[in-house]
């Protein structure tokens, strides 16, 4: 019942959470696909272009996406005072671990899509490897905040 | 958890698949835009259909389970001024969505049948579709629509 009773002062921070975290899930949702079509390619066939594309994806909209996301979650966390709190709730501690992990994931991803696609823009073809990699974490990353979605809405504990 | 956790979260949910649809449809327009070779748009826009699917099962759960929770929780009602401002932002969505949809499909299947025609070769009349700027700002409106429903969820004026 949060969202019914919260004083309006909250409503900014829990506006650039709410956004940071839908954007980021989007970037996810079509850098995953992105790298999920050009799986079975070979460079001639797009691979490279996909691979391109998900990694700018992923660096100009899903990582500042991600800071949009953890900055309104620290905003919100201060105004709402669980730092004065003795014992959070579950639901808090899925929400930082998922949130954290998912954002080194999230660097890691990026990285190896960006070498993936070097890779695969080389005259001999290259390899997919790294591209494909980084669409495995991706997608890993991609259901780590479909748990911490559920997390902020159902509030386990 | 309770019946509202639940409508909750897949209230929010299927606003994020929405988001998401969004997304990907922003990031396709802008990516083809400098690209006129019908096989590479043809193959970019292979992604439209996960699109279609996001769009469509979010729009239609953030609604369907919006106006359950409107229902359900106590102190809402759907006269409510913010909950009829969300109605017609979702109906000003749809509307701008419906025929951003119809534009990019038009670019999608013309790329196929240029691709089918002429290969790999760079086509001016597929250019001139891709740099339609019309497409460009109905998906823009789309998209402020989401915004606007997104600032009316969290502040509901009013409430």
């Amino acid at each position: 019942m949060l969202a019914a009773i919260r004083p309006d002062s909250w409503n900014y921070a829990l506006f650039l959470h709410v956004l940071g975290a839908s954007v980021l899930v989007g970037a996810l949702v079509t850098a995953g696909a992105m790298q999920v079509v050009g799986w079975k390619r070979d460079a001639g066939q797009g691979a490279a272009m996909f691979a391109r594309l998900a990694f700018r994806t992923l660096l100009f909209v899903a990582v500042p996406a991600w800071f949009a996301m953890r900055i309104g979650a620290e905003w919100i966390y201060s105004k709402e005072g669980w730092a004065d709190v003795t014992s959070e709730p579950d639901w808090l501690g899925v929400g930082y671990i998922t949130a954290d992990l998912g954002g080194i994931l999230l660097l890691i991803s990026v990285v190896l899509a960006g070498f993936g696609a070097r890779r695969l823009a080389r005259s001999d073809g290259g390899s997919t490897i790294l591209a494909r990699s980084a669409g495995v974490i991706a997608l890993i990353v991609l259901l780590l905040y479909l748990v911490a979605l559920w997390a902020m809405t159902a509030k386990p504990g | 958890m309770s019946r509202y956790d639940w409508l909750l979260f897949l209230h929010v949910a299927s606003a994020f698949a929405l988001i998401s649809a969004v997304v990907l449809a922003s990031v396709l327009l802008v990516v083809v835009r400098n690209r006129d070779v019908p096989s590479e748009v043809a193959r970019l826009f292979r992604l439209t259909r996960l699109g279609d699917v996001l769009g469509g099962v979010g729009s239609v759960g953030a609604l369907v389970f919006g106006i359950w929770l409107a229902i359900d929780v106590k102190g809402y009602e759907l006269w409510d001024g913010w909950i009829i401002a969300a109605f017609v932002l979702w109906l000003m969505m749809g509307a701008f969505g419906g025929r951003t949809t119809k534009s990019i499909n038009a670019i999608r299947d013309r790329s196929r049948a240029l691709a089918a025609e002429s290969g790999d070769a760079p086509n001016p009349e597929l250019r001139s579709l891709v740099r339609d700027p019309r497409g460009l700002w109905l998906h823009a409106a789309t998209a402020v629509a989401v915004l606007l429903l997104l600032v009316d969820m969290i502040f509901k004026p009013g409430a």
